[in-house]
């Protein structure tokens, strides 16, 4: 999925995280998290979103992120939320049932 | 229990308050803009939380709005127990969220059926059609009241005593009962106020209806309280099943208790009261009269 603009989607409220997708010239993605938990959780976090954007088919992205103690699949929803708005696209894909 | 779709702090814990259902919300407590944000965050919880053993709803919004659609799309795909249909007016409208669900069950390979519906009645035309709403689909297994788009559409305002709603709550019981489906009362606003909750509670609980839903972890208990069938009830309640089923292994048609005669109708509330008394882990079965009620 292509990004058009920047995306974003969530809150600085605990339990959940604000995140901007931006689209980025060069291929790769880049992360920038801030976390109080990032010495502990920082890793899984960008794993999540790295995960996220794979799925999505998006390669080239800068992510901001300001998680506030947020699961993983509250980091999967608003990462998916953000990409979708960033790429101004309504064709949802949802994922294989897990359970 | 109503949980605001687009909180992860709400939807995280909603369980262990020990409400008997959940019901998250993507229609009225989510703002326009914030759809898609919910729609995406209910189902990734549902895909991969656990809400040890509690009923999952999803109240989605309706087919006549530009999320209905893919509401559906995401959450049967993430199989709750249930979907709620707001503001349903007629059986068509059931019938067409009955499609969808059973379409989408086999797009992604679900057991027809599994996933039930509620529908949710909330203006005059749709308690006008309640008996039509409740036939409408196999799946459906509940009707219940949304006040406050009733009285809105009645051009009236809640008060205490609730005489706004008693046209529409009868109505709608009468159609559940008749439709063999459950009946389920709407929320009660203020959440201060524990004493008019606990009395509004009782009262419907004499109506008849099967449950109601809250929108505070606090009112849980008071329903539960209400609902739970007292010691005695439970003790007159097992000495009558037990005298029916010993009536029946005799193979006497007529039973007494006490000098005085049980009928088929007593058997029934007795059934139930034990019903009540075994999902509040207070009862654990037994003797159990087959007589069908729900």
């Amino acid at each position: 999925m292509d990004l058009k603009r920047a995306g974003m989607a969530g809150t600085l409220e605990s339990s959940d995280i604000m995140v901007v997708v931006e689209p980025k010239e060069d291929d790769g993605i880049k992360i920038h998290l801030e976390s109080p938990v990032e010495k502990q959780f920082g890793d899984q976090i960008k794993k999540v979103i790295l995960d996220t954007l794979d799925e999505l088919g998006v390669d080239k992205a800068m992510i901001r992120a300001k998680d506030k103690g947020a699961l993983d699949c509250v980091i999967k929803a608003r990462i998916q939320t953000a990409v979708y708005r960033g790429a101004d696209s309504k064709d949802y894909l949802w994922g294989e049932v897990e359970r | 229990m109503f949980v605001p779709g687009n909180n992860p702090g709400l939807l995280k814990d909603a369980h262990i308050y020990g409400a008997d259902s959940l019901m998250f919300d993507l229609e009225d407590s989510v703002s326009l803009n914030e759809k898609d944000a919910a729609r995406f965050l209910v189902y990734n919880a549902l895909l991969n939380s656990d809400y040890e053993g509690c009923e999952i709803v999803v109240r989605v919004n309706g087919l006549d709005t530009p999320y209905g659609r893919d509401d559906f799309n995401a959450i049967v795909r993430a199989k709750p127990d249930v979907i709620r249909l707001p503001k349903t007016e007629t059986a068509e409208d059931v019938k067409q969220a009955d499609l969808l669900v059973g379409e989408l069950e086999k797009i992604y390979s679900i057991t027809t059926g599994s996933i039930k519906i509620m529908a949710a009645i909330e203006s005059a035309l749709g308690v006008i059609n309640a008996y039509k709403i409740a036939i409408a689909s196999p799946r459906l297994i509940a009707i219940a009241i949304g006040a406050e788009d009733f009285v809105t559409d009645m051009k009236t305002g809640r008060t205490d005593s609730g005489m706004e709603l008693l046209a529409a709550r009868t109505q709608v019981l009468l159609a559940a009962r008749a439709a063999k489906i459950y009946a389920l009362d709407t929320v009660f606003s203020d959440v201060r106020d524990d004493e008019g909750f606990e009395r509004e509670v009782r009262f419907i609980k004499q109506l008849g209806f099967d449950g109601k839903s809250v929108i505070h972890p606090n009112q849980v208990e008071i329903v539960h309280r209400v609902f739970t069938p007292g010691k005695e009830d439970i003790q007159k309640s097992i000495r009558i099943i037990t005298a029916a089923g010993e009536a029946q292994r005799k193979g006497s048609g007529v039973i007494s208790l006490d000098g005085k005669m049980i009928d088929k109708p007593i058997i029934e509330r007795a059934q139930r009261v034990l019903d009540l008394a075994e999902a509040a882990g207070l009862y654990k079965g037994g003797e159990k009269n087959e007589t069908k009620c729900c």
